[in-house]
């Protein structure tokens, strides 16, 4: 294919340039790198939120490129949000001009009902809502209103542990008529088997894709098992099974809630616990206070409220195994992030779903 | 020398087979007679496959542990609904799972844990025979019993986690699950279970003496691949007739830290490092559960779990609005 000439000249004249173009491309390639890490810095930058005291490891470190950018959802809502109409009495209620309101909101006046409204038929991604007496979704939505105020107005020590940030129907909902990130009962997920056979070492978005029990939810946010594994003493006389001394399958399951509530949260153990010693109450942090009031607040949630729809739900809405009602968990809010929406407050807008009282504080 | 410098052994030094000594004529009586060379198993040690005198231990070791790895594995694929497919996926989750807590040390139904306790008995007896194979081959041969009672020690810390600790606990529910990350999963929740592991005195030791057995692998290899152009690799001549490679090897340790082991006694050195790394995480497993059960409390109660001193000053960690930089 080359000329002969070129050949011959190549053959009388043998030149090493293997060891030049190794060293050159080794050379080259770390000029090129080096001067990329220095125009674009870092590409996996993490920045840590300090969680306890110096020296104990303790913090919530995030990649930067992560960390800085805003949940889509807040300016989805900013959209929808809009300043209430204070009333100057005497105004029409909605009780009077509009039908199927929800109840509680009867005493609001037309033009702040029709405003709220609207920006549920927004969050839920319903356009008719409670437009149809008879549609299962206008007697969900009434339940799911009070629910809503319920939050607002008993959860504070949850919802605005830190600032006044509050709940509505977006921060689940999130345009969608059924909110992502809820839950059903699995029951047993291995064939053949029984008892804790049964019921872990499979994939499933419940344990987190861990192989660790996929009833944890059901157990502790459900049936209101207690979660605590540890003794209190040194040593505690006890058969596992027998007498509330729990074995290495209860720690197991609580493990596999902590799993689903740190990547529902997005971070890691030492945000609410000092890992050396999980159970201490003296060394978890202020955070393990919040989260606590938060695990009470879901299994509100989910028996006075989410249990109960299930003869409001028609059966596609319902569970794929025991046609229970939709539930809901950390996750279901939060979506990934410490706080949900990034801890913007959703509710200043809304005095209408603070309270059940009926009568919204429009700061008068 | 730079045929030396292989990872791989790269000379194949290849004559007739080597049979072995057959003092009292019964070569044949528990050897297979056959034998084979394989240029790949020369990388690795000696070319030559066989022959492999496995014994009526050995028979009835490899037989047990065959029956015991189906019932492991026919157990996972049965709760996969018989799916091959689904049984390579899920595979690395899957397990056989020890008896729930409420059977204590009965026996359960078959699908509870029944087959874990079979499939359990089975390995016993496997593990048990291949350790007393590993004693009778020595003893044909004359030789020390020392891979015998290394074996030992890590068939204690297996009788540990399967047999006496459970026994102790009352309740077969404290064994360890048969599967990839099952058995993780078991490792992690001990430790949360029992307060930290790590709080542990005897997972302290088990811990000191794994690093330290890797450190002495690496310092001991390292060492004779360096001196073995001075024939330093024949170690079993060094020992008995120190030459220059000894000499080097024990001047190069004593210039680096003013002591150096001997040519036989750093075979002791590895032998007791690798043997006490199971023997005392047995000893730290056994006590778990059963003697302390909560080993961070322990631990303060001894005063080496230190407390913080001064308040924790939330305050001054910075807040998640600023975390996110949704403020300066």
């Amino acid at each position: 294919m080359l000329p002969r000439w070129f050949n011959k000249w190549n053959r009388d004249n043998p030149t090493d340039i293997e060891r030049p173009a190794i060293l050159i491309g080794a050379v080259g390639g770390a000029v090129i790198v080096a001067v990329a890490l220095v125009m674009w810095g870092q590409p996996f930058a993490t920045t840590s939120l300090q969680t306890g005291p110096r020296g104990t490891g303790m913090s919530v470190p995030e990649f930067d490129a992560d960390r800085l950018l805003p949940d889509p959802g807040i300016e989805v809502f900013a959209a929808t949000t809009s300043a209430p109409v204070v009333p100057a009495g005497g105004e029409q209620l909605a009780g009077e001009a509009r039908e199927n309101v929800p109840p509680g909101l009867e005493g609001l006046t037309v033009e702040n009902y029709d405003r709220l409204l609207a920006a549920m038929r927004e969050w839920t991604g319903i356009p008719d809502l409670f437009e149809d007496a008879e549609s299962y979704q206008t007697a969900v939505g009434h339940v799911m209103v009070g629910m809503t105020q319920n939050i607002n107005e008993n959860w504070d020590g949850h919802v605005n542990a830190n600032k006044q940030v509050g709940v509505t129907c977006y921060t689940c909902h999130r345009g969608q008529p059924v909110p992502s990130d809820i839950w059903f009962r699995l029951g047993d997920v291995n064939k053949s088997m029984a008892g804790w056979s049964a019921n872990q070492n499979r994939v499933t978005p419940l344990n987190s894709y861990t192989s660790l029990p996929t009833d944890a939810l059901e157990k502790y946010l459900l049936d209101g098992e207690l979660i605590a594994v540890h003794d209190l003493d040194s040593r505690v006389a006890g058969i596992p099974g027998q007498d509330d001394y729990p074995g290495i399958q209860h720690a197991e399951r609580t493990y596999s809630l902590m799993n689903y509530i740190s990547n529902s949260l997005g971070v890691n153990c030492t945000f609410c616990h000092n890992t050396r010693a999980f159970y201490d109450g003296a060394q978890v942090t202020p955070q393990w206070g919040t989260e606590s009031l938060g695990i009470q607040m879901v299994l509100e949630l989910n028996n006075d409220y989410l249990v109960p729809l299930e003869g409001l739900l028609p059966p596609e809405r319902l569970g794929p195994k025991f046609q229970d009602a939709p539930k809901a968990a950390c996750r279901t809010c939060h979506k990934g992030y410490q706080q949900p929406l990034q801890g913007t407050n959703v509710i200043a807008d809304w005095p209408e779903l603070a309270t059940s009282s009926g009568t919204p504080d429009y700061g008068q | 020398m730079a045929e030396y410098q292989n990872i791989f052994t790269q000379v194949q030094v290849r004559g007739t087979a080597e049979m072995g000594i057959d003092e009292y004529g019964t070569l044949t009586e528990d050897r297979t007679t056959t034998t084979g060379f394989s240029n790949l198993l020369g990388w690795f040690g000696n070319a030559q496959l066989g022959p492999v005198n496995l014994g009526m231990a050995g028979v009835v070791s490899l037989g047990a542990g065959i029956v015991a790895t189906n019932i492991i594995g026919l157990n996972m694929l049965a709760q996969v609904n018989w799916s091959i497919p689904e049984f390579l996926r899920q595979g690395f989750w899957l397990a056989l799972e020890p008896p729930s807590p409420e059977y204590g040390l009965r026996i359960p139904p078959l699908n509870e844990g029944g087959w874990y306790i079979i499939a359990s008995f089975l390995l016993l007896v496997s593990v048990m025979l291949w350790w007393l194979r590993s004693w009778q081959l020595a003893a044909e041969q004359k030789m020390g019993k020392h891979v015998f009672w290394a074996f030992g020690s890590a068939i204690w810390l297996f009788l540990v986690l399967g047999l006496f600790r459970p026994i102790l606990m009352g309740s077969w529910s404290e064994a360890v699950p048969y599967g990839i990350f099952p058995h993780l999963d078991w490792t992690t929740a001990f430790s949360i279970r029992y307060g930290n592991l790590y709080y542990n005195p005897f997972h302290c030791l088990s811990i000191v003496f794994l690093y330290g057995s890797v450190l002495l692998f690496a310092m001991h290899g390292a060492t004779i691949l360096a001196v073995s152009r001075f024939g330093g690799d024949r170690e079993l001549e060094q020992i008995v007739d120190r030459g220059t490679a000894s000499e080097r090897a024990a001047l190069f340790w004593r210039w680096t830290m003013g002591f150096n082991a001997t040519m036989e006694g750093i075979h002791r050195w590895a032998w007791w490092f690798a043997v006490l790394t199971p023997i005392t995480g047995g000893i730290g497993i056994l006590l778990t559960g059963t003697v302390v059960d909560n080993w961070f409390i322990w631990a303060q109660e001894h005063h080496f779990a230190p407390m913080y001193d001064g308040s924790y000053g939330y305050e001054a960690y910075g807040t998640y609005e600023a975390f996110v930089g949704q403020e300066g």
